[in-house]
């Protein structure tokens, strides 16, 4: 099966499985069998709830799960590269350069002890070289390109100096200081005041259409994904259940997931009585179903889907669903 | 009527910086002169952004901190007069649920005691039936009574938030108040404890002050919203008036900041520039003028009254009669499609109105 959306996408993910080996013998299934794709230019958001296996994704791209007790297997070839098994060295060139990422916690991903500057001109010389005055110059720019104002006095703060939403634009500004090809933003606004979000999106917005790089945004926020994403990976107890272009799958979602996804966030333009529940909890990972891990859940389910693990099918161009019951429109029709 | 809990301009400035003699030398105006009132049954919602002063509200009027000035009144009672007897009557009729579920319940209790204690502080049901009680209780948010023996630890966030529903209402409140409570919570986790909160509302006639970040939760649980900016209240109205027609430009920036899921909806932003002031320090004249886009020079200079139309709709703002009307801040489309609609009414909702047995018990002590 491909997920290919253009000829040579920038980031091919096949097959990706993560297993945790705990200390008391047992085995988490964090991510199984993700196929995802990225093309240059795009930007792909990873939905879903806590525990789903998006981060774990995320971290696996980057290299950055700990290697004694994580098993991964499947492939991720970026640019050429073959992620998985590229030894370290070739890592550390590729992370902060032409794959960076930006984290959730602004307030915990800045070294308290070192100046802003420092931590932006850090990340300059060690991929690009040059002398520490170009290097200075350079972080001033990306500064000012974050949109933090009187730069050239604030790169001399130490993060407790700035505020939340100031932290967190100092993190981009370290993320693109290379110019990266693949920017993996790990619920960049979660921690952030809404007015403060919205000035944040505003700026991912404009460093899309600027930089021309690809992005991945990691969110359990659809709000955000229908706000910036050109298209959206739902993801479910380490699988992905639904993938498709972002209107489609707000308009028409295929996997009963999703659908009880959006109909649980309370809607702005009407009052409803009562919001969608999803009864029940996430599987155990450590033991999960053999068949459909949401079928437990699912008012849809049929005896068919505890047996069998439904594949990720194509519902209609572009929109895949792993549901043997979709398309979901014939079962209320 | 006279409203269950009312606040007359309420002061609370918490102490920054001593001098070396203990001498207080900086300030945090936390809540600088807030009035507001929540009649019996009706939920009143406290919205605004991190250190805006919405949680010492909420404190403030449990009395789990003490006034710099201002009036508290509880039933027309003077509740800052309220001796050590009075006040523990009181939290009987007033509880609270916090915000983190993990950190508001004593792991070193199970289940069962945490719901009993209340009882016993209270001395409100003999002991032998406080069993059967707790048992009640932990059916009236949708858990299973044989979790009593259980702990904490055992429980997933939602579980652990009920647990603590549960607990509140264990002394037969007529006020809750609830500070952020689903915001630690997954998006369909946190749908179950809302339409839990607005069925034990229906059924217990509850008031409920809801304080919160998150506009469209508030939009969906709230009677009445009222917005905090830097201490003061900029904005208060009935929900569906401020969702509508929101008239203070702070209040028009949070709601147009709101991110939607639906990707081609039609709105107009208003981004806000610059960061916000601190509290330390906050600017003359009106709080919000260095961020606002329709700053005047009166604005910098005089501080706006809160000011109430015929409608009780009332606004803090110099520019309230001048400012052209709210312009799709709060996008319109033809919502989803009668097909969709099938599908999320297939989610829930119907179960959780179904009554689980032991609440019409249950529902009925509490309205002795």
């Amino acid at each position: 099966m491909t997920v290919d959306i253009s000829a040579s996408p920038l980031i091919a993910i096949e097959g990706l499985r993560v297993l945790f080996h705990g200390d008391d013998g047992r085995t988490t299934h964090a991510v199984d069998s993700i196929d995802l794709s990225v093309a240059h230019g795009t930007t792909l958001g990873i939905v879903g709830e806590s525990g789903c296996g998006k981060s774990v994704t995320s971290l696996a791209i980057m290299g950055l799960l700990a290697k004694q007790s994580t098993e991964i297997s499947g492939a991720i070839r970026f640019d050429g590269f073959d992620l998985l098994h590229a030894p370290d060295q070739m890592l550390r060139d590729l992370r902060g350069n032409r794959l960076a990422m930006i984290f959730q916690e602004p307030m915990t991903s800045l070294n308290p002890s070192l100046t802003i500057g420092e931590q932006i001109i850090e990340t300059i010389l060690r991929h690009r070289g040059g002398s520490r005055r170009q290097a200075r110059e350079r972080a001033i720019a990306l500064l000012r390109r974050v949109h933090i104002a009187s730069p050239e006095r604030r790169i001399d703060d130490y993060p407790h100096k700035l505020s939340g939403g100031m932290r967190q634009r100092v993190m981009i500004a370290i993320a693109l200081a290379c110019d990266p090809k693949l920017l993996i933003a790990d619920e960049p606004t979660t921690a952030l005041d809404v007015t403060l979000q919205a000035q944040i999106m505003d700026l991912m917005r404009e460093l899309k259409a600027d930089s021309g790089a690809a992005i991945i945004l990691i969110t359990h926020d659809l709000g955000v994904v229908a706000d910036i994403c050109d298209e959206v990976a739902v993801m479910y107890a380490g699988e992905i259940v639904e993938r498709a272009a972002v209107g489609d799958l707000f308009t028409s979602p295929q996997h009963p997931y999703t659908v009880g996804l959006l109909g649980s966030i309370p809607r702005l333009d009407r009052r409803t009585s009562h919001l969608a529940t999803i009864d029940g909890m996430v599987p155990n990972m450590t033991r999960p179903p053999s068949g459909c891990r949401f079928a437990a859940r699912c008012p849809f389910a049929e005896d068919a889907c505890s047996m069998t693990r439904p594949g990720l099918a194509e519902v209609s161009t572009a929109h895949w669903s792993r549901c043997l019951r979709a398309p979901l429109e014939r079962l209320v029709s | 009527m006279t409203a269950l809990l009312e606040a007359d301009h309420l002061v609370k400035h918490f102490v920054a910086e001593r001098s070396l003699f203990g001498r207080p030398t900086a300030h945090v105006k936390a809540v600088d002169g807030v009035s507001f009132s929540v009649n019996a049954g009706e939920t009143l919602a406290i919205v605004g952004e991190s250190g805006c002063g919405k949680s010492t509200v909420s404190r403030l009027v449990l009395r789990l901190i003490e006034p710099d000035a201002g009036q508290l009144r509880f039933e027309g009672r003077d509740l800052l007069g309220f001796d050590a007897n009075q006040l523990r009557a009181f939290r009987r009729e007033a509880q609270i649920i916090f915000q983190d579920p993990y950190a508001s319940l004593n792991p070193r209790m199970t289940v069962g005691q945490i719901l009993t204690e209340p009882l016993k502080l209270h001395d409100l049901v003999p002991q032998a039936e406080r069993p059967e009680r707790v048992a009640d209780l932990l059916r009236l948010v949708g858990l299973e009574p044989r979790f009593a023996r259980r702990y904490p630890h055992e429980f997933s966030g939602g579980q652990r938030q009920r647990i603590a529903i549960a607990r509140a209402l264990a002394v037969e409140p007529k006020l809750i108040i609830c500070d952020e409570p689903v915001s630690a919570l997954d998006v369909s986790i946190r749908s179950q404890i809302l339409n839990l909160l607005r069925d034990l509302q229906d059924r217990l006639g509850l008031a409920y002050i809801f304080v919160s970040h998150d506009l469209a939760v508030v939009k969906h649980i709230a009677d009445r919203i009222a917005v905090m900016n830097l201490g003061v209240i900029v904005e208060t109205a009935r929900t569906q008036a401020l969702f509508t027609a929101p008239r203070h430009p702070y209040t028009r920036a949070l709601l147009s900041a709101i991110p939607v899921p639906r990707p081609q909806a039609r709105r107009s932003r208003i981004l806000l520039s610059g960061e916000m002031p601190s509290a330390l320090d906050p600017p003359p004249g009106c709080r919000f003028h260095t961020r606002c886009p329709h700053t005047i020079d009166r604005c910098r200079i005089e501080i706006p009254e809160l000011v109430a139309d015929a409608d009780g709709h009332a606004t803090a703002c110099h520019r309230t009669a001048e400012l052209p009307p709210a312009d799709a801040v709060v996008p319109l489309d033809d919502g989803p499609s009668p097909v969709l609609e099938k599908l999320f009414a297939a989610f829930g909702g119907a179960r959780e109105a179904s009554a689980p047995t032991g609440v019409g018990t249950v529902s009925a002590s509490f309205r002795e």
